[in-house]
């Protein structure tokens, strides 16, 4: 049956009109046209631009009548478009006074905040035109994906091996050998890698479209251009950025990124997104009009009683994510994510401003985060938090979870960190650390715990074990960016060496990180690259950088195999293994009678940890019959650290009649003895006890 | 946009020529679709398409889910590579059966 509102009821300029659905905001395919909806709480009027595409002035601007409007929302469908060559925006009329926190202008063409693609920075780095009166531009989306049986995975989030990484850094450096380097499609053409280091979820750094030249500007040190390269600055939420994408030119992006989605599901392997709400691209009062800003500025974003912009990100403006309008795009973004592109999961940077009241204090019962924690939509997405934010607001350990929120663990990264370096008296913060931090995480479980020693803020593992202090000159900011307090070693010599004692120990550091980070309880996240000793210099916050620095190079692959194999290893150690992966924590009793606590500690005596302020070393046994609370059963497994500069023998715990010690790693053990594979370990000869050497580790499988 | 229809041996054999997009893909659409009968084994022959958009895509994902919903068979030929690289990433290559020549499909349909 033919539907009446096919036809249309009005007509300007020779574009034939009616008026629209308010639901769903954004731009919607209907029979023979388009619906435009959008919402501003204080414009007095607003009008569609229409653009052909690439073109400087709008083809036709279409004023909305008021009949059009229902309540705060103007809507309307445009028949007849040529909906592939359309680009659109809107201006709005309304008061323009700072101090009451408006601040229309409507000389300004506005980005559709619901734009699903974005056109204006289509191919990466390609300089645009300054002159362009509407730079990001709103496109039309098809979204009819076609996704076979896919859906999120919804792995339980105790088996989760997490893998960050930056899109155009995975596969830009000319030795990936992908066809179009630094996209999603390369991303895809590197899928064997993935699925050979084992890791079964990516999370990428942002993806929403972003603007690398924002504050582009030249480096002092360089003359190479410095972007806003990782892309924590979001022009639009609904849109993945374009120049992300090789077929972005074509405008294809979506996608892109779906049949990416699609094929890492096909593989096994989750995909999480890095989301930054808690500001946006358009600045402080001197920032450019991109799209809020001049369509209700008073509702997006805090501001203070005059009128200026709160700074709880470090970035000029902040999101105001507890109010009720804002709350329910940033619920409607993170929905469209979840539904149209099957995203498995979201990590939210300086989360703790989205439990902000609009002035700025903290809520105890954040609505938007509520609403998250309840959603029937996201009811399967693994939520993350970046449980900080710039304004001083740390909530590791306390962020409002409701049952669902994880948290990046910050102080499992400083703990595990100080303890590398060798330290003294860490011993009962590591115990914690490697049981999920129960301290912190008391009645969520281990699985609140996300578990990682280096992500893409600071040093990657290799600077971490190579420099004393941070190198960031090529910033251009006097290396007083990037933090201070990183807790890293150099092993005896500031950066590269040629000395092979320092090498050395440089590599079996980065296997004693890697050990420790995947038999702990909770959620593994590694970062891309760390598995082949990937390099920033020394500069611990490459923000800037489109360059080596940040781009991962393939040829490590091939220098780098015996940390690659050791990573791998222990990633397939854990993921065969349930004992690792409890879903609540351990009791450290014995509550099924297997002879066995579920963990028990010990030192370089059996039974006898040492939990002194001198200790760097430390033991503990997992017994397999309390794997997953005593659901299966499992092998047992013994792991000691030894952190001090002289070798320890270590006492073993000793295990139940017929069962014997078998040797899955030893990193003082030279390759390929430092690991073995899951299910071949060799026996180990001296049942009673074993010497471990130097600032090294050993991980034994009772069976 | 041009569409040359011809009959080998029991194949429909469709060759498009020009660039395929909203403009041109409604119009070829139908014209494609009344030869969409059961159990149909037809070839697309694109070797003389130039371009081909959003919209292009997706007429050509709607013919394969209709020929395949009636049993029948269809095979793309002559894909340029820029062609066949966006159909790849963005995911629709994955639903067909493509070789290179008309040859090479004639010869996959009649087996």
């Amino acid at each position: 049956m033919e539907r009446v509102d096919a036809y249309p009821t009005h007509e300007y300029q020779g574009f034939k009109l009616r008026p629209g659905k308010p639901f769903p905001f954004g731009a919607t395919f209907v029979p023979g046209g388009v619906n435009f909806s959008i919402y501003s709480s204080h414009a007095t009027s607003c009008t569609l631009a229409l653009f052909n595409k690439g073109e400087a002035q709008p083809k036709i601007e279409i004023p909305f009548p008021d009949e059009f409007r229902i309540g705060d929302v103007f809507a309307m469908t445009v028949f007849g478009l040529d909906y592939e060559n359309i680009e659109y925006g809107y201006r709005m009329e309304g008061p323009f006074d700072p101090q009451q926190g408006h601040r229309f202008d409507p000389s300004k063409i506005l980005l559709d905040p619901y734009a699903k693609a974005i056109s204006g920075r289509d191919v990466w780095g390609k300089p645009p035109n300054w002159e362009n009166i509407f730079p990001h531009r709103s496109l039309l989306v098809f979204d009819d994906f076609d996704w076979d049986d896919d859906r999120p995975l919804e792995i339980p989030m105790e088996d989760l091996v997490i893998y960050e990484m930056h899109v155009r850094s995975f596969t830009r450096h000319p030795s990936s050998g992908v066809k179009f380097p630094g996209t999603f499609a390369g991303i895809r053409q590197k899928l064997p890698y993935l699925k050979e280091l084992g890791v079964n979820c990516i999370e990428l750094m942002p993806i929403y479209e972003f603007d690398e030249f924002e504050n582009s500007r030249t480096s002092p040190e360089t003359g190479e251009t410095l972007m806003n390269y990782w892309g924590y600055s979001t022009v639009g939420f609904f849109a993945p950025k374009s120049g992300l994408a090789a077929t972005g030119k074509l405008g294809m992006q979506v996608d892109e990124l779906k049949a990416l989605v699609k094929d890492l599901h096909r593989n096994g392997i989750e995909v999480f997104l890095d989301v930054v709400f808690n500001h946006t691209a358009e600045g402080n009062e001197n920032g450019p009009y991109i799209s809020f800003k001049g369509i209700d500025n008073k509702t997006y974003y805090m501001l203070t009683p005059e009128g200026y912009y709160f700074n709880f990100s470090g970035t000029g403006n902040t999101l105001n994510c507890n109010n009720p309008v804002v709350r329910n795009i940033v619920l409607d973004c993170l929905r469209y994510w979840a539904s149209e592109y099957h995203i498995d999961g979201f990590r939210f940077d300086l989360a703790s401003i989205l439990g902000r009241d609009p002035l700025g204090y903290p809520l105890s019962n954040p609505p938007l985060l509520e609403s998250l924690a309840f959603d029937p939509i996201l009811a399967k997405c693994k939520l993350i938090a970046e449980a900080w934010d710039a304004g001083g607001l740390y909530q590791v350990g306390s962020f409002p979870a409701y049952g669902r929120w994880a948290e990046w663990n910050g102080k499992y990264r400083d703990g595990l960190r100080r303890f590398l370096k060798g330290e003294p008296g860490l011993a009962g913060d590591i115990a914690q650390r490697l049981q999920g931090s129960p301290d912190l995480y008391a009645s969520r479980g281990p699985t609140a715990s996300i578990n990682f020693i280096t992500c893409h803020d600071g040093f990657t593992l290799y600077d971490l074990v190579s420099y004393n202090d941070k190198h960031n000159e090529a910033n251009g900011e006097g290396n007083r960016d990037g933090a201070n307090d990183n807790d890293s070693w150099n092993c005896g010599w500031e950066g590269p060496s040629t000395d092979p004692g320092i090498n050395s120990m440089r590599i079996r550091q980065m296997k004693n990180a890697a050990a420790m980070l995947l038999v702990s309880q909770g959620v593994p996240m590694i970062l891309m690259g760390d598995e082949v000793a990937r390099t920033q210099n020394g500069n611990n916050n490459t923000y800037c950088q489109d360059n080596s620095l940040n781009w991962l190079d393939w040829n490590l692959m091939n220098s780098q195999s015996e940390l690659f194999r050791f990573f791998k290893n222990c990633i397939k150690f854990r993921l065969a293994h349930p004992v690792f992966r409890n879903r609540w924590h351990l009791s450290n009793q014995d509550r099924i009678g297997s002879g066995y606590a579920d963990i028990s500690w010990h030192g370089t005596q059996a039974w006898n940890a040492d939990w002194s302020g001198s200790s760097r070393l430390l033991a503990f046994m997992l017994n397999g019959k309390h794997a997953r609370g005593g659901m299966v059963e499992d092998d047992d497994i013994y792991m000691a650290m030894n952190m001090h500069w002289d070798s320890q023998w270590f006492e073993l715990p000793r295990l139940p009649e017929g069962k014997n010690w078998h040797v899955f790693a030893n990193t003082s053990a030279p390759s390929p003895e430092d690991v073995w594979e899951t299910g071949h370990e060799p026996l180990l000869e001296n049942q009673n006890g074993i010497l471990l050497g130097d600032r090294s580790v050993v991980i034994l499988v009772g069976k | 946009m041009e569409v040359i229809q011809s009959i080998i041996q029991d194949v429909n054999v469709v060759k498009l020529a020009g660039d395929l997009d909203g403009n041109t893909a409604p119009n070829v659409q139908a014209q494609i679709m009344p030869l969409a009968i059961p159990n149909v084994k037809m070839i697309l022959d694109m070797s003389e398409v130039s371009y081909m958009s959003s919209a292009g895509l997706r007429m050509l994902l709607v013919m394969y889910r209709t020929i395949i919903s009636k049993s029948g068979k269809v095979v793309l030929v002559g894909l340029s590579e820029d062609i066949r690289d966006t159909m790849s990433m963005t995911g629709f290559l994955d639903f067909f059966t493509y070789l290179e020549t008309l040859d090479d499909g004639l010869k996959t349909l009649s087996s």
